[in-house]
């Protein structure tokens, strides 16, 4: 979907117009993301172990990188958040009750932006990229002959979970099928722009003109 | 409550010990452990914290100090989630006698005492499954310290609660951490109405009282293999009477 390409240019189109960024994604904890490389090259995680790492990971960037950030007055944008996890728990059977008291440390985001896809548009962007996954495709649930059969089956479980969640937390849907990354881009500004604008906080004509010549000069 | 509350129906026998940095639970144990194989039974341990999965990274968060109690809190929940999976689970379907040291109450008492909601610790065990015998080993606080001092010079960072700021003194946090966990534990033996053990007797006493609460918890196990030789299907080394593992270090298992 391009989600990365997007929060990038979103991160630019941002710091343009003043304000703090913060970065943060999925298993980017400094803490967790080598172990989590690691457990998915062996085939021994089973569903719940899958989402305790995932939440351990969540936890550390929450509390280390996400709200210092936001004490701090940064924006963050979150690449993935805990519905990503509830949407992978549920994929593999799991009732949405434990998965979602795991996370209930979590904070409620200002706004989930969702980058809606459907199968037909995700399947040539994941083979013509870094091709298809053995726990993107669901290939532990044995859901098909072979991975592409498995990823069909378990990347519609993935997107209806998603459209159920949509609706349960009110996601903003972005349709991004049939759109170029610049409608894409667009619309996603559209829908950030409301929980960003801020008041102009400072009065430039109260200023005294030197110690603004003074802060040029250095 | 739906996980430990319930009983469970595999044709093992699930028992746990409780208590406190140098209780003596791990001796205890040990010492259970050697007679019940001694009695022909096939028994598998576990302890907690050990699983592979998640080692590598306890240790390198113990060591840069970067663990908050929520990240602490998860790690333990998915070596517990790991190794009840593989170490647990697989044996009592088998119907074996597990013994673990240390079970979901320790989570419920160390990570409530380090501030985690008591609410949210007990939902996040909730896959773990209710053992048939719990023992809990009650020990005030100096002695256990004056157990882990004489078997070691220093306390460790974690164990004694460093990260929570209590006092610079490494022996005085240990104290007040482990009065807290105390506190917790009060808790958890009501709630979950675990089998007390006064572990400040001596320890040949104390095995004696273990030995008869086992005996009879176990009056209507009926054991598939005898003398410990039983062809396992799977899932782990059954535990013969040479290759008990030595507990490592009774408050290692932070």
């Amino acid at each position: 979907m391009g989600r990365t390409t997007q929060i990038e240019r979103l991160r630019n189109w941002l710091e343009v117009q003043g304000h703090g960024v913060v970065e943060t994604g999925w298993t980017r904890s400094e803490l967790m993301s080598s172990l989590i490389e690691l457990a998915k090259e062996g085939n021994t995680l089973t569903r719940d172990t899958f989402s305790l790492l995932y939440a351990t990971d969540f936890a550390e960037r929450l509390e280390n990188q996400v709200i210092p950030a936001l004490r701090s007055g940064f924006i963050v944008l979150s690449d993935r958040y805990v519905y990503t996890a509830f949407a992978r728990h549920a994929a593999r059977g799991g009732g949405p009750e434990w998965i979602r008291g795991v996370f209930g440390f979590a904070i409620v985001p200002d706004t989930v932006l969702y980058l809606r896809t459907d199968l037909e548009s995700l399947l040539p962007r994941v083979i013509g990229s870094k091709g298809m996954d053995y726990w993107e495709s669901g290939m532990d649930l044995h859901l098909g002959e072979d991975l592409y059969d498995s990823f069909c089956v378990y990347q519609q479980r993935i997107i209806a979970e998603y459209e159920a969640m949509a609706k349960e937390y009110k996601f903003e849907v972005v349709d991004t099928v049939r759109r170029s990354m610049e409608e894409i881009q667009q619309d996603l500004r559209e829908r950030i722009e409301p929980v960003v604008r801020r008041p102009r906080k400072v009065d430039v004509s109260l200023l005294d003109p030197k110690a603004l010549d003074a802060k040029v000069e250095r | 409550m739906k996980g430990y509350g319930q009983p469970h129906t595999y044709p093992g026998r699930l028992i746990i010990v409780e208590g406190i940095d140098g209780s003596g639970k791990s001796t205890q144990l040990q010492l259970l452990q050697r007679w019940l194989v001694s009695q022909g039974h096939t028994v598998f341990f576990t302890e907690w914290n050990s699983s592979k999965l998640v080692k590598e990274t306890t240790k390198l968060g113990k060591k840069n100090r970067t663990l908050t109690p929520l990240t602490f809190s998860l790690l333990h929940a998915t070596d517990f989630a790991d190794r009840l999976f593989y170490n647990m689970i697989p044996p009592l379907k088998a119907g074996m006698i597990v013994l673990a040291d240390r079970y979901v109450y320790t989570a419920f008492a160390r990570d409530v005492a380090r501030g985690c909601d008591p609410g949210w610790v007990r939902k996040l065990y909730d896959f773990a499954i209710r053992p048939d015998l719990a023992f809990y080993f009650k020990v005030p606080v100096d002695v256990s310290l004056g157990r882990i001092l004489s078997g070691r010079a220093k306390i460790k960072y974690y164990e004694a609660g460093m990260d929570l700021n209590l006092s610079a003194d490494p022996v005085e946090s240990f104290s007040k951490f482990q009065s807290r966990i105390l506190e917790e534990y009060d808790r958890v033996v009501e709630e979950f109405k675990l089998t007390v053990i006064d572990a400040t007797a001596e320890i040949d006493e104390q095995q004696e009282v273990v030995r008869e609460v086992v005996t009879r918890a176990l009056a209507t196990y009926q054991p598939r293999w005898k003398h410990g030789q039983a062809e396992v299907p799977g899932g782990g080394d059954p535990v013969s009477g040479a290759g008990i593992p030595e507990p490592q270090g009774q408050a290692d298992r932070h």
